[in-house]
């Protein structure tokens, strides 16, 4: 299942070097998002309080639907998908494969956005990198693992573009709260370890919760 | 590399009462036939008879609402991921990707099937399609015919045991059909069972083993070593209006 997952994600990545049509117009408008926010919120260099948090993922998650709907647009041009799931290989591998592949853009996008968020934020988002790494990874790959079972439940839908946000961030809610909650946490002057752990470990469950799902129901919900 | 289990071996495939419906909408109903190893099947009608979903559930992205669909002994709701290393689909979509060259495409492929040496695999289909010269091009900037022609090899690069082809002259030049029909005939003489939907009945003339006419979703006729077949396309199709 492995050998397969990496197969399509080498595939994603050598198709999207060839382009680098995701990463530019995920990396732009995820930039674009954080300097509005700045230019709305920083007065006089004063950033509201854990207001880093909260835009740090809102980049995130709006980056991250842009970046799974123009991925699985590719799949559909040329009905690949359709190409993927005739392979011999059991079909959650497959998902894993695309989950890979939107992991890989988001984390890419996550290296810029950090760095500009505490800058124009002020905010000391990197004075805990261990932790600071854990909650952005959990966070993503929870809000990513579901993400990518609805973007490839959507492929033939008419209306995928305006469909994927509206299913997807109602049921990512809880992840990108305890990601925000999570990196406040982080922005204290003094470091509570318990409320970061407990964030982390919260987003942990989400994590094993959502991958499981999505590898039960991708087979079934991708052949009827 | 992708294990085959001997079990998985088959030498026909039974389509048995098989029918398949989207909400209200009936797109097969009650089909049957028998695909064995060696044979050419085709499968004619106009547009909407339900050609292409039935390839769907023989190709295993889609169960039929009811009936059933066996491979050998293994019934297609029982069968496991390896499987499908033992069919070979063209679709009406080509199935490549555009921003890769036809090697590379190729080549993944035949990874994907667990195929030893994909390179070299991907080499050999690419002689086979005539273009080893284009090989190092985007798919992008190929012709349909010569898209066509990397899809086929992309179908067939596992030698599957059941080839499933959905209107595979499309596009073709007249050098390129001749090619094609030689190669399914090649394919034919290798022992797989061929299944192939089309609309070009001067093409499939002379061609097929068993010609089996759809319309809405039924069989409304199957005739074995079919000659002529356009006036028995017409007759078929004039009875079943008139019934």
């Amino acid at each position: 299942m492995m050998r397969v997952a990496w197969l399509i994600l080498r595939k994603d990545l050598t198709v999207e070097v060839r382009s680098m049509e995701i990463v530019y117009t995920t990396l732009f408008f995820a930039v674009s998002c954080v300097l509005v926010f700045a230019f709305a919120l920083v007065r006089e260099g004063r950033a509201p309080e854990d207001g880093a948090a909260g835009i740090l993922w809102i980049a995130v998650m709006f980056a991250g639907n842009l970046a799974l709907g123009r991925t699985f647009e590719r799949e559909r041009q040329s009905e690949t998908l359709r190409a993927l799931l005739l392979g011999p290989a059991p079909r959650p591998a497959v998902y894993v494969g695309k989950l890979l592949g939107i992991l890989a853009l988001l984390f890419g996008a996550e290296l810029l956005l950090v760095p500009l968020v505490a800058l124009l934020f002020q905010a000391r988002l990197l004075a805990h990198p261990f932790w600071l790494i854990a909650i952005l990874a959990t966070g993503t790959i929870g809000f990513a693992a579901v993400g990518t079972l609805f973007a490839a439940m959507l492929i033939r839908a008419r209306s995928r573009d305006v469909l994927l946000p509206v299913l997807l961030y109602p049921v990512t809610v809880p992840v990108i709260i305890a990601g925000v909650r999570g990196t406040a946490a982080l922005l204290q002057p003094e470091l509570d370890g318990g409320i970061v752990r407990f964030w982390v470990a919260l987003l942990v469950c989400f994590d094993v919760v959502f991958v499981t799902l999505a590898l039960w129901t991708f087979e079934p919900v991708m052949t009827d | 590399m992708t294990e085959i289990r001997p079990g998985l071996d088959f030498d026909h495939v039974t389509v048995h009462e098989v029918s398949r419906h989207f909400g209200r909408r009936r797109a097969v109903s009650r089909v049957s036939f028998v695909a064995a190893r060696g044979t050419i099947i085709g499968l004619l009608g106009p547009n909407g008879a339900g050609k292409s979903t039935l390839l769907a559930m023989l190709a295993t992205l889609l169960r039929p609402s009811a009936g059933s669909i066996q491979y050998g002994r293994l019934q297609a709701t029982d069968a496991p991921p390896e499987l499908r290393a033992r069919i070979g689909v063209l679709g009406h979509d080509l199935f490549l990707y555009p921003e890769l060259t036809a090697r590379e495409n190729l080549a993944f492929f035949a990874a994907l099937y667990g195929q030893h040496d994909a390179e070299q695999t991907a080499r050999a289909a690419l002689e086979r399609a005539g273009l080893a010269d284009r090989g190092d091009d985007p798919v992008a900037g190929f012709s349909r015919g010569m898209r066509q022609r990397v899809a086929l090899e992309r179908a067939l690069i596992h030698n599957p045991r059941l080839a499933l082809l959905d209107e595979p002259f499309t596009g073709l030049d007249e050098a390129s059909t001749m090619a094609l029909v030689s190669r399914l005939r090649g394919l034919r003489e290798s022992g797989a069972a061929i299944v192939l939907a089309t609309h070009d009945l001067d093409i499939a003339d002379g061609l097929l083993d068993e010609a089996i006419f759809l319309r809405e979703g039924r069989m409304v006729q199957s005739l074995s070593r079919p000659e002529g077949l356009r006036s028995a396309y017409r007759h078929a199709m004039t009875v079943q209006s008139r019934s």
